[in-house]
């Protein structure tokens, strides 16, 4: 107990990020036991009730209940931002290490790389959504091929400098294979900066999602994501303000709370790697 | 330097092919037939037919993509499926408000960034830079649709400064128009505002230590001396490079808050273009933002050297 006081003394971004992303995540799991009923039962009788005791975040158009709809909203958003953190950072550090220890590897990645920087995620998961049926996988499928770039630029950086270290040289001399040098001594010194930047990636993937959904090229609209939410909400804001005000408070808390972790993650590893990223 | 020029300029190739193979190579490579499912549920087979060779699907895909590049590089990009019109013709109808968006966007962030982030660095560790930093983390998290539906709600409908929603064009009126676009404006600002302070801050208080500042304090330059025409300068290559790399974050910011107000530009045209699967337009869209992403990064790189004779390649 002692120990995890001074914890949240010396790294209070850390502490308070990922209290507050554990209790999302509870909410997340939990959602159907928290009084939350069908958030897709239909309702014509009681539309767009204001927010009461019955209805804490009141009920829209369809009268389906607005407090379910953002309760369940929180799978959507954390399953993408997870995924999305995972499948890109075990995808792009694998071509990053190859990149950063083959230079024919290295100069088609890095052109194609380019390339797909200069598309902007979301109208890259546009281009992809929009030929293909809309759906959870195809939504995190569109947002880690667009940041995987990312990933493949930072493993490759730092391998590309951690190769010019002297153990790693003296490894390379008394003759260990590319393969080991990769296992023992890279991949293991770019964890730290690594696990900082898919705190960043997950929060992006959230963004990312909750945009696509909001113009139309997310998940589809019989899913209750906070993006379809807010997308619902649209016509009606103007004299219902809460159909927005829920879904928006709980997307920018969740990306609150994940950017204070990356913040706290970045300041709390070496510094000269945090520059980095 | 020119020959740097026409190096950086020679790379923007590799690139814009690249791009233009993906937004080619995706109808090719979704499974399942593109025309089938741009056509939707209730078309007849002629109309898939019709889809289908307007989209070049019926021959070999080097032979297309070809054929394809060749219209594009002489300024066709195909007809979109849905109003038979040129995609050009649809895409330049609406881009007068997204560019404004943008420029004003960029204008008004440099605006309130520089004296924010450079007051900032001179007094910090202060009450205003620790307010100051915690902004920017808010203004990271919070996104701009997010922002701008609540700029719509303060200054649109409770204390009506500012129209809620809709956008004049310039033709009835320039203050009209500029009107219409404050609110998105600032909502799109959010980001890059935090972006540019915190750049022109670190970059201010590395400056702050260099051995010339302390020799201008003793040759005896006040405080506003050392900021302004000692300091100051250095921030201008570092908003630069993230102005370039930020331009991604500006489309996609615009192509929501364009939705956010009702702003019938280019976010919009995609939008509707989504909803209708007018893939021919989806394509054009993204090429042309790709290559402003492209021209903006090289007009970056070249201007570096303008700003900064130090630096030689």
């Amino acid at each position: 107990m002692r120990k995890l006081w001074c914890f949240v003394k010396k790294h209070p971004a850390i502490a308070i990020g990922a209290f507050m992303l554990s209790l999302l995540v509870f909410i997340a799991i939990f959602a159907p036991w928290l009084g939350t009923i069908d958030p897709t039962a239909l309702s014509p009788v009681r539309r767009t009730r204001a927010p009461s005791a019955q209805f804490w975040f009141g009920t829209d158009m369809l009268g389906r209940d607005v407090y379910s709809r953002v309760l369940y909203g929180a799978r959507v958003s954390l399953t993408v931002g997870f995924s999305v953190a995972f499948l890109s950072a075990l995808i792009g550090t694998v071509i990053g290490l190859a990149a950063g220890f083959n230079k024919l590897v290295d100069a088609v990645v890095m052109r194609v790389i380019d390339g797909m920087m200069s598309i902007p995620t979301i109208l890259l998961a546009i281009a992809l959504i929009s030929l293909t049926k809309a759906s959870m996988q195809i939504v995190i499928l569109a947002i880690t091929i667009a940041e995987i770039p990312r990933v493949v630029r930072l493993i490759r950086g730092l391998s590309l400098s951690l190769r010019e270290q002297s153990y790693v040289e003296s490894s390379i001399a008394s003759g260990a294979s590319s393969l080991r040098v990769i296992y023992k001594h890279i991949f293991p010194n770019t964890i730290a900066a690594l696990t900082v930047q898919i705190t960043y990636i997950c929060g992006l993937a959230i963004l990312a999602e909750a945009s696509l959904s909001f113009i139309g090229a997310g998940v589809p609209p019989s899913v209750p994501s906070w993006g379809n939410i807010m997308a619902e909400g649209r016509t009606l804001w103007q004299i219902k303000p809460y159909l927005i005000a829920f879904p928006a408070l709980f997307l920018s808390i969740t990306i609150l709370s994940i950017n204070m972790l990356g913040d706290g993650l970045r300041d709390a590893i070496d510094p000269r790697i945090a520059k980095r990223i | 330097m020119f020959a740097y020029s026409v190096r950086r300029i020679l790379m923007t190739l590799p690139v814009m092919l690249f791009v233009a193979l993906f937004v080619f190579g995706l109808l090719s490579l979704t499974p399942g037939d593109p025309a089938v499912l741009i056509a939707g549920e209730d078309a007849t087979q002629q109309d898939i037919e019709r889809i289908r060779s307007a989209l070049g699907l019926d021959q070999p895909f080097l032979i297309r993509f070809a054929e394809w590049l060749w219209r594009v590089a002489h300024g066709d990009l195909g007809q979109s499926l849905f109003t038979g019109l040129p995609v050009t013709h649809m895409i330049s109808q609406r881009l007068a408000p997204t560019l404004t968006l943008m420029l004003m966007t960029l204008v008004c962030s440099i605006l309130i960034a520089i004296p924010l982030g450079a007051l900032s660095a001179w007094r910090h560790h202060s009450a205003f830079d620790r307010l100051m930093l915690m902004l920017a983390v808010l203004s990271f998290s919070v996104p701009s649709f997010v922002v701008g539906y609540l700029l719509a709600w303060i200054f649109g409908l409770e204390i009506k400064w500012l129209p809620v929603q809709g956008y004049v064009p310039f033709s009835q009126g320039i203050w009209a128009s500029m009107r219409t676009l404050i609110l998105p404006t600032f909502a799109l600002c959010s980001v890059y505002v935090a972006l540019i302070t915190r750049i022109t801050r670190a970059t201010l208080l590395e400056t702050l230590t260099q051995d010339y500042i302390r020799t201008a304090r003793a040759k005896g330059v006040g405080n506003k001396g050392i900021l302004f025409r000692h300091a100051l300068k250095n921030v201008a290559v570092p908003v630069i490079t993230i102005i370039g790399s930020g331009v991604a974050l500006l489309i996609s910011g615009a192509v929501v808050t364009e939705t956010v107000f009702s702003i019938p530009g280019i976010g919009r045209l995609t939008v509707d273009a989504i909803l209708r699967r007018d893939y021919p337009i989806i394509q054009g869209v993204i090429l042309m933002f790709s290559l402003m992403y492209v021209m903006i990064n090289l007009l970056v790189d070249l201007l570096y050297r303008a700003f900064d004779p130090r630096i030689k390649y």
